[in-house]
């Protein structure tokens, strides 16, 4: 410290001849001598020593062509810089140089430097690099990018506009390299503009998986406040804890958009517990023990039963480190409850013969709060602590003194004998805090303790002008209460108590003691409160109640600093609560153009991994051959062909059940209709005519699509009422110059949409479409359909069904209701040993029933 | 998000400052000192220290505390994690991660610092990238560097910055084709005083080696996968064959890896392969104590246990020991009052015994508690959950690799108490 002021005080002679030899050095011609030098300058500016004269010097190899060399100039350049403005300035044109290089490393570190040099008057050229950077080739310079979007933020806050509209082409990128990197662009800058995510929500939620860890977590915690804006509340009354987990599950896996599936939601919780679980062991950090505590703290406040199973996980080494302890004796606190308290308490006795006297303190108000909150215990509890008064340890003897204090206010009357029992100690103990609450005890109970009390008053008035502050006040304290109760004894120690206090050092015991002998002591002045001083004293008090520190943490968002602390900090996001109403959920479709390679069900981490094999460059030279199609909440999408191109003369037409709601009309199965036009002229005005259809059946026909020019393709939705049969729909599709006749018979899993049900209703709605309406399948599964997620996958494929949480594992039980007459529809797979299985379908209407029956055995066994 | 990093060691100087955004004054620190002051014990300063204007999220890792100071709400686990990482890259490029060492290189310290992290937040972490961009250090190409003024920054963006599999770099070649696993197995057990287990549970990693030209996929699976409760995995490993198959399926990054980490649950029994015989007392009269403690073989599935080590951590008021071993060595440190008794090999015919008298110090009153023993040992060959590697696959490459898997068993927290 004291070498690095020096320059500071002497400025310019003494330092300057001392770095003489480093500006030597840099104006030489040498690389090598320019390189020492810099390392050397580096060297300074890590020791935190100050090297801000050596600015020209060093500002002169900003354009060396060694790249070490320059790659030090900009470490330095980022240091000094916001000091040295005007000097900075001459390097400016080199960074401008750079962000042309052919080199993408080049073009990226010069944009990193030109952005973290804190010199306002550079605003608008960064600006126009950060602009033009962002739709550089490189995804890494686009990454950078996006990096130098909150830099500019923080310097100019003026230019938030500008840079929300690259951070909205940064966030169309489709490289996982960028994702992070400019959705925390996003919350640093616009996190209220959630506008923005929805045309991306889907294709972050699919690149999440292979975004980098750090990523990831930003990523994660915009998208749980997104699902809190975007989607309804799934169950008013699960607690906040599960409703934060369900809004980060929400929020990353799409299926559930569909089916509001709760068991998914527990399978999250628990998968997040195991994580906590886990890092309270096996990290070796204490550090990050200590997080994952503070928040399991939390967790266990509201949600007890969930780490319940997990209990001895919480137990305490003796190596620990004593904040580490102190917090697992939280969590094994706030676990406690009837059945499992005995094990607890045995453990807590092991605690209390510890060498750390701190741990030991707060085991004993552990033990304090378990019987307060569990009352079968409270003698046990009580026993123990009053056991604990005779220890050798004075610090243990005061914190069970304090706790019984506190117990013994719920019931005194059954515990005079402790009450005596704590009076003696009065002679050995000598922790003020303990002192005061035995004072206080006995004041409060005197009439259990009549002889023991003012001869307790007469001790205390002897030692009084030696006691701390605290128990002065407590010995004021009994002596007025004794003086109301038990005049005749006391009336003359009180008065000398008094006396005493009156000329106290401590303002505050002064004025006490004044304070009390007006109310007290009967004058001919004292004023009409005197009447009441008994009851004023003497008025029964609330116990206290002992709480968990924990308890009001939870309105802050889990893992948070602000949790963590308790205390909002600055840039700290509330998330915001569900939604009354479900926000138009049409907003997140989006068109995309998606390669026939990428399946729907393979991750991107393992077709990731495929393409990095066969080279990422084959991706983008494949849109010929690709189609268009919504991205569906769940697994690919079905295409059914309309009209094939030949037969069409060069247009071609697919269809799909997109499974969204039909807004029109809700009785109406959407139908997703793609047109592709492969031949060479335009085709005008597509539309549909003469719809045939059997009785009951409505169409509501597409908008006519007025041009389709040559080699695009559109999309239209169209709207069709199948009155839950399988029956086809025929209508003619027209262009300007022909007409095709054309059907769309619908597989039976489209004719019903998701119903979520508990498991208690599914139960009781099933047994009320028994007979007739139950239909039962032996079937034996498919090899690679044997576990519970690929069952659900082919079942939720082959029908617009959701799922409906179940106990067992052995079970999977699916719901819906028929779009035009909202009939119950429920499956359930049992599954048995080697693949057997059993499928059951209860539905009103046996023909959907049989024929669903059909498809998933068809879908099950194959 | 994280605005600045100081380096402190042990005796509170700090050894290196960088910023990331405005210059913090070092003064920041202060806040620290004092809390560690207060802390008395380096592992009892709280990691999150609030300040007036700062927030302060320290580690305290191989005698150094990595201080990094924060302005705004960030996941506190984030940046913990990420300092470790820090801590770790230090590590694989020095070999170790000390005071000396960091100030040694601290040039590479100061660029690896700016590559991993910029405008607070991180941009390249793998170790694999980073060793393309900045080339650890060895003599050889020191010397050439002086000589030649070349330089240790590399001049193209590594290949595995833009691929789709970021943790392997491309065009690796060895002559010797070889892929090692090692399945380390961790027992945390606490046995209380009668020697019943009060808590047991196995911590298990796979360690590889891979080095192996090309781009090889590999596919690792297990005779008993079901084992396996709850694991953690490498980013390469696929998770949806590993759900849908229990496999192992995965492109490997070139070197030493974690492949995966898992743990067997509480639930099932934990074999405890020794067991303690112990007795510690201290006479009321008198100021002495005696120690007795025995160990022997219980659950070893007829393997030897190896490395054998209790360390008790006595009270304050022994001052010194007269104890004899049947086997092994015994040192007591008589300014931190640990007694560690190095015995080695177990052998099951003549088990080790440790006895003798405490003098403690003449006045003190008899201590409370009893201390409790920490076991250290290893077992070779096994690995005491029972799980074993089936088979190792390769496809995508021509050659035939060495395949090799080794177990170990080890004592992680293993705690007897007394």
């Amino acid at each position: 410290m004291k070498e690095e002021t020096r320059p500071c005080v002497i400025p310019g002679c003494f330092s300057a001849r001392r770095h003489d030899d480093l500006k030597e050095m840099l104006d030489s011609n040498k690389d090598s001598l320019k390189l020492e030098a810099m390392k050397r300058i580096v060297a300074m500016i890590a020791r935190g020593k100050n090297a801000s004269d050596l600015f020209p010097a060093v500002v002169k190899n900003v354009a060396c062509k060694n790249i070490e060399v320059k790659k030090l100039v900009y470490v330095y350049l980022v240091r000094y810089a916001e000091e040295q403005q005007d000097l900075a300035l001459l390097s400016i044109s080199t960074f401008q140089r750079g962000l042309k290089d052919p080199n993408q490393l080049i073009r990226a570190s010069a944009l990193r430097v030109l952005s973290s040099i804190r010199v306002t008057i550079i605003v608008p050229i960064m600006m126009l690099a950060i602009k033009e950077a962002a739709s550089d080739m490189s995804p890494y310079v686009r990454k950078t990018a996006a990096h130098a979007i909150p830099k500019l933020y923080s310097l100019d806050p003026e230019q938030k506009d500008q840079l929300i509209e690259v951070i909205e082409k940064l966030l169309a990128d489709k490289t996982t390299l960028v994702a992070g990197s400019v959705v925390m662009a996003f919350e640093e800058v616009c996190p209220e503009r959630i506008d923005l995510i929805h045309k991306n929500y889907r294709k972050l939620c699919n690149l999440l998986i292979d975004v980098e860890e750090w990523g990831q977590v930003v990523i994660i915690n915009m998208l749980t406040r997104y699902a809190r804006t975007q989607f309804l509340n799934p169950n008013i009354n699960v607690s906040r804890v599960q409703n934060w987990v369900y809004s980060l599950f929400r929020a990353v896996s799409l299926p559930i958009e569909q089916s509001h599936d709760a068991a998914l939601i527990y399978t999250a919780i628990r998968k997040i517990l195991i994580c906590c679980l886990t890092h309270v062991h096996v990290s070796c950090f204490s550090e990050v023990q200590y997080v994952v505590l503070q928040n399991v703290a939390t967790m266990t406040i509201k949600r007890r039963g969930m780490f319940e199973p997990y209990l001895k996980s919480f137990y305490i080494r003796s190596t620990d480190p004593t904040q580490i302890k102190i917090l697992k004796l939280e969590v094994l606190t706030n676990l406690a409850n009837e059945t499992n308290i005995s094990t607890i308490l045995r453990e807590f006795q092991t605690y209390i013969k510890s060498m750390d006297k701190d741990f030991v303190a707060a085991t004993i108000q552990a033990i304090g709060r378990c019987a307060t909150n569990i009352g079968e215990v409270r003698d046990t509890c009580l026993n123990g602590l009053v056991q604990l008064l005779s220890n050798r340890d004075e610090l243990v003897v005061a914190e069970s003194v304090v706790v019984i204090k506190k117990l013994l206010q719920m019931q005194p009357e059954k515990h005079s004998d402790i009450i005596k029992h704590m009076a003696k100690l009065t002679d050995n103990i000598q922790v003020p805090m303990a002192r005061a609450s035995i004072l206080w005890l006995i004041g409060e109970y005197c009439e259990h303790v009549p002889k023991i009390a003012p001869d307790v008053l007469r001790k205390m008035a002897k030692s009084f002008t030696n006691e701390e502050d605290i128990v002065k006040l407590q010995i004021i304290n009994l002596a007025a209460k004794l003086y109301l109760t038990n005049s005749k004894q006391t009336k003359l120690l009180t008065q000398y108590v008094l006396n005493l206090a009156k000329y106290d050092q401590n303002y505050d015991i002064r004025d006490r003691a004044r304070f009390i002998r007006q109310l007290i002591v009967p004058t001919e002045k004292s004023g009409a409160l005197s009447k009441y001083a008994k009851k004023l004293f003497l008025a029964l008090k609330p116990a206290p109640v002992l709480e968990s520190p924990f308890k009001d943490r939870d309105h802050f968002q889990l893992g948070s600093l602000s949790h963590l602390l308790n205390a909002k900090a600055g840039g700290y996001q509330e998330l915001p609560d569900w939604p009354e109403a479900a926000p138009d959920p049409s907003v997140r479709n989006v068109e995309v153009k998606e390669s026939v390679r990428a399946v729907g069900t393979v991750t991107y981490r393992d077709t990731g991994a495929l393409w990095g094999l066969q080279g990422p460059q084959k991706m983008e030279g494949s849109e010929g051959c690709s189609f268009r199609r919504t991205i569906a909440p769940s697994s690919a999408l079905k295409s059914y062909e309309l009209l094939h191109r030949i037969t069409g003369e060069g247009l071609s037409v697919e269809y799909c059940f997109s499974r969204q709601p039909f807004i029109p009309d809700a009785n109406m199965v959407a139908v997703q209709v793609h047109f592709t036009n492969n031949s060479t002229s335009d085709t005008k005005s597509l539309h549909m005519e003469d719809v045939k259809l059997q009785s009951g059946m409505r169409v509501k026909e597409f908008p006519e699509i007025e041009l389709l020019p040559a080699g695009e393709t559109a999309t239209a939705v169209m709207g069709i009422d199948f009155c839950d049969s399988t029956q086809t729909a025929n209508f003619q599709l027209c262009t300007h110059t022909r007409k095709f006749f054309v059907s769309i018979q619908p597989p039976v899993g489209e004719l019903m949409r998701p119903f979520f049900m508990t498991e208690n209703e599914f139960k009781k709605e099933q047994g009320q479409l028994m007979g007739m309406n139950e239909i039962t399948e032996k079937l034996t599964l498919d090899v690679k359909c044997r576990n519970e997620h690929a069952i659900v996958q082919k079942v939720t494929t082959a029908a617009n069904l959701s799922r409906v949480p179940c106990g067992s594992d052995k079970e999977c039980r699916f719901a819906g209701r028929t779009v035009t007459s909202s009939s119950l529809v429920l499956v359930t797979v049992a599954t048995k040993d080697q693949g057997a299985a059993q499928l059951t379908v209860n539905c009103e209407k046996m023909v959907i029933g049989t024929m669903l029956v059909k498809d998933i055995l068809l879908a099950l066994t194959q | 998000m994280i605005d600045s990093l100081f380096l402190i060691n042990h005796s509170g100087d700090i050894f290196l400052e960088k910023h990331w955004k405005s210059v913090i004054s070092r003064s920041v620190c202060d806040y620290f000192f004092e809390a560690k002051e207060k802390a008395v014990d380096p592992e009892n300063v709280a990691p999150v220290l609030q300040t007036p204007h700062h927030y302060l999220i320290s580690i305290y890792r191989d005698k150094i505390f990595f201080l990094s100071a924060i302005q705004t709400e960030v996941p506190p686990l984030f940046v913990i994690e990420f300092l470790h990482r820090v801590g770790d890259t230090f590590l694989d490029y020095f070999g170790e991660c000390s005071e000396t060492v960091i100030k040694d290189n601290v040039v590479i310290v100061y660029e690896l610092l700016e590559e991993m992290l910029d405008n607070g937040f991180p941009l390249a972490t793998e170790s694999n990238v980073l060793k393309e961009m900045i080339k650890p250090p060895n003599i050889l190409r020191s010397v050439v560097n002086t000589l030649t003024g070349g330089s240790n920054v590399g001049n193209t963006l590594p290949t595995g910055q833009l691929s789709n599999v970021p943790w392997r770099r491309a065009g690796v070649k060895y002559t010797n084709n070889e892929a090692y696993f090692d399945v380390i197995e961790e027992i945390d057990a606490i046995l209380d005083k009668s020697g019943t287990t009060v808590f047991a549970e196995i911590q298990g990693v796979i360690e590889a080696c891979v080095r192996l030209t090309g781009m090889p996929d590999l596919t690792l699976s297990f005779m008993n996968p079901r084992l396996l409760d709850d694991v953690s995995f490498h980013p390469c490993v696929r998770f949806k064959r590993w759900e849908s198959e229990r496999v192992l399926s995965f492109i490997p990054p070139d070197g030493n890896f974690t492949l995966m980490s898992y743990q067997v649950s509480s639930q099932n029994l934990v074999a405890i392969p020794v067991y303690v015989k112990q007795n510690i007392s201290f006479l009321e009269a008198g100021s002495c104590g005696r120690l007795d403690i025995t160990i022997g073989p219980k659950q070893t599935m007829g393997k030897t246990v190896e490395g054998l080590m209790v360390t008790v951590h006595m009270p304050k008021a022994v001052l010194t020991v007269n104890l004899t071993a049947t086997q092994g060595t015994h040192t007591y440190d008589l300014a931190t009052k640990v007694l560690v008794w190095d015995i080695g090999k177990l052998n099951p015919q003549k088990l080790p015994n440790l006895r003798g008298s405490l003098s403690m110090q003449p006045g003190a009153p008899k201590p409370e508690e009893y201390p409790s023993l920490n076991i250290d040992l290893k077992i070779q060959q096994l690995a005491i959950s029972g799980l074993k590697v089936s088979r190792l696959d390769m496809y995508g490459e021509k050659y035939k690799p060495f395949k090799g898997v080794k177990y170990l068993t080890k004592a992680g927290k293993f705690q007897v108490r007394t």
